[in-house]
C-alpha cells in the first residue's frame, strides 16, 4: 500500500457461531455451522425458513439497558465489535491524539427490524407514536458515531455502504486514510441484523437463498453440485487498524499488516456477475498490486463463496485468472459455509478469519463441500481445517451492483 | 393500585435508566438525572402510555421535572 504501513492490532466479532473472536474462530475451525430454523418470528409462509443469527446475544456488557434500548439490533451487535476490538487493542485515547482516531464502520442494509416495527406503529397507533430514537437507533453510520461519543474519536468518522461489499470496503478505505495521513489509526468493519419479516422475504423474493428447509446445516456449501442458494447471517466483525510506527512505538500486539486493498465495480448487472468473475479479478488484482506481493507468495483466499450458483463459479474462474499456475497451490475457502453470508458484515468478520488465519498457520474449512461442481477444481479446503504456512491472505467480497472489494494481509516480518 | 406520584417515577426510573430511589420529585430530567432532549420527548410518551392521554405538544415541553409530570397527570386525569 502506497504511504505509512497499516498494521491490524485489536479484533472483535459477534457471530453465528460466537459472542466473541476466539469462540467463533474455534467453532469456525472445528468445522461447526450456525445455521438453524428461525424461531424470531413466525416463518411458515417463508421459502427459507433457516438463518444464521446470533444466539443468546446480551448487550448489557457493552451498553446501559438505557443505551440499547435505542438501537437496532445491528447497532449493537456493532457496538460489541467495537468495544471488544478497543479493549483487545489497548489503545487510550486522549487529548494528545483523539483528533487522529476515527471509525468507518457500515452495514448492508441497517436497522431493518426498526424500521419495521415503527411502519407498523404508523399504521396501528399513528405518527406521534414513532420512537424518537427511531432514526437515530437505526441509521447506518451510527456504530462509528456511537462509539466515537464512547471513545472520544474525533478523527474521520464514516460507514460505507455497498451491499455484501461494505465491511470489506471500509476496512480498505480506511486503511487508506491511516496510509494517506488522515488518521493514526482507524475503527473499521460492518454489522448486521437483517433476519427479519421484510428482510428474509426480501432476499426469498430476490431467489438469493438457499430452500434447504430441512436441513439448515447442510444449507450453505460454495462450489458444491447441490448448492441453492445462500443463508442469510447476522453479526459484526470491527478490527483496529493502527499506523506501523505508532503501533510499534506504543508496543501494541500486531497481528498482522494491511499490505493490500483493491476495488472494482462489475459494471454488468444488479446482483449477477459476469461469468469469467472479471469484476472480482480486476479487485484480487488491484489489492496484489497494491501490496506488491507476487502472486505464489499469496497461501490463502477467504473467498466470497457464497454458495450460489452464478457466483460461487464466477469466482473460482477469476482466482485462476488472477493466480495463473499458482491457484494449484493455493487454498481458497469459504467460512461462508458455516456462519452464512452476514450481508454487509461479512467482509469484516472473514477479514478477521484471514488475519487469525495467518496468526496460527491454518486454513479454515469450506463444510458441506461433498461433490465439487464442474470447472470448481481448486483446493476449497473441503471439511476439515488444513494447517500450513500462511505468508499472505486475500480476502474477497462482492455485492450487489457489482461492487468488489479484495484486502490482502500479511505476517509482519 | 400505586398512586399517581409511584407509577411516575417507576416511569422516569425506567425511561432514564436510573435507580427509582434517585428519582427525587423535585429532581430535573435534564439536569439532575442526565436526560436529553429526545430521552424527555420519549418520556413523556411513556407517560402518555402508561395513563392512557395525549399530551399535547406545548404541554409536554413545559414537563421537565418529576413534579411537574405528577401535577399534570394529577390535574389532568383526576
Amino acid at each position: 500500500m502506497n504511504g505509512r504501513r497499516v498494521v491490524v492490532t485489536g479484533l472483535g466479532m459477534v457471530s453465528p457461531l460466537g459472542l466473541t473472536v476466539e469462540d467463533t474462530w474455534q467453532n469456525i475451525l472445528a468445522g461447526k455451522s450456525g445455521a438453524a430454523t428461525i424461531e424470531a418470528f413466525d416463518v411458515s409462509a417463508y421459502s427459507t425458513q433457516f438463518s444464521a443469527s446470533v444466539k443468546n446475544f446480551d448487550p448489557s456488557p457493552y451498553l446501559a439497558a438505557k443505551e440499547s434500548r435505542k438501537m437496532d439490533v445491528f447497532v449493537q451487535y456493532g457496538m460489541a465489535a467495537g468495544i471488544q476490538a478497543m479493549e483487545d487493542a489497548g489503545l487510550e485515547i486522549t487529548e494528545a491524539n483523539a483528533a487522529r482516531v476515527g471509525a468507518a464502520i457500515g452495514s448492508g442494509i441497517g436497522g431493518i427490524g426498526q424500521i419495521e416495527k415503527n411502519t407498523e406503529i404508523v399504521r396501528t397507533s399513528g405518527p406521534r407514536k414513532i420512537s424518537p430514537f427511531f432514526v437515530p437507533g437505526s441509521i447506518i453510520n451510527m456504530i462509528a458515531g456511537n462509539l466515537s461519543v464512547k471513545y472520544n474519536m474525533q478523527g474521520p468518522n464514516l460507514a460505507i455502504v455497498t451491499a455484501c461489499t461494505s465491511g470489506t470496503h471500509n476496512i480498505g478505505l480506511g486503511a487508506r486514510l491511516i496510509a494517506q495521513g488522515d488518521a493514526d489509526a482507524m475503527l473499521v468493519g460492518g454489522a448486521e441484523m437483517a433476519t427479519t419479516p421484510v428482510g428474509l422475504g426480501g432476499f426469498a423474493a430476490a431467489r438469493a437463498l438457499s430452500t434447504r428447509n430441512d436441513d439448515p446445516a447442510a444449507a450453505s456449501r460454495p462450489w458444491d453440485k447441490d448448492r441453492d442458494g445462500f443463508v442469510l447471517g447476522d453479526g459484526a466483525g470491527v478490527m483496529l487498524l493502527e499506523d506501523y510506527e505508532s503501533a510499534k512505538a506504543r508496543g501494541a500486539k500486531i497481528y498482522a499488516e494491511l499490505s493490500g486493498f483493491g476495488m472494482s465495480g462489475d459494471a454488468f448487472h444488479m446482483t449477477l456477475p459476469p461469468e469469467d468473475g472479471r469484476g472480482a479479478a480486476a479487485a484480487m488484482r488491484n489489492a496484489i498490486h497494491d501490496s506488491k506481493i507476487p502472486v505464489d507468495q499469496i497461501d490463502y483466499i477467504n473467498a466470497h463463496g457464497t454458495s450460489t450458483h452464478a457466483g460461487d463459479k464466477a469466482e473460482s474462474e477469476a482466482i485462476k485468472s488472477v493466480m495463473g499456475a499458482a491457484a494449484e497451490q493455493v487454498a481458497v475457502s469459504s467460512t461462508k459455509s458455516m456462519i452464512g453470508h452476514l450481508l454487509g458484515a461479512a467482509g469484516a468478520v472473514e477479514a478477521i478469519f484471514s488475519v487469525l488465519a495467518l496468526r496460527d498457520q491454518v486454513a479454515p474449512p469450506t463444510i458441506n463441500l461433498d461433490n465439487p461442481d464442474e470447472g470448481c477444481d481448486l483446493n476449497y479446503v473441503p471439511h476439515n481445517a488444513q494447517e500450513r504456512i500462511i505468508r499472505n491472505v486475500l480476502s474477497n467480497s462482492f455485492g450487489f451492483g457489482g461492487t468488489n472489494g479484495s484486502l490482502l494481509f500479511s505476517r509482519l516480518d | 393500585m400505586s398512586s399517581i406520584e409511584e407509577r411516575v417515577k417507576k416511569i422516569v426510573a425506567e425511561q432514564l435508566g436510573v435507580k427509582e430511589e434517585e428519582v427525587q420529585t423535585e429532581a430535573s430530567f435534564v439536569e439532575d438525572l442526565g436526560a436529553d432532549s429526545l430521552d424527555t420527548v420519549e418520556l413523556v410518551m411513556a407517560l402518555e402510555e402508561e395513563f392512557e392521554t395525549e399530551i399535547p405538544d406545548e404541554e409536554a415541553e413545559k414537563i421537565t421535572t418529576v413534579k411537574l409530570a405528577i401535577d399534570y397527570i394529577s390535574e389532568n386525569l383526576a
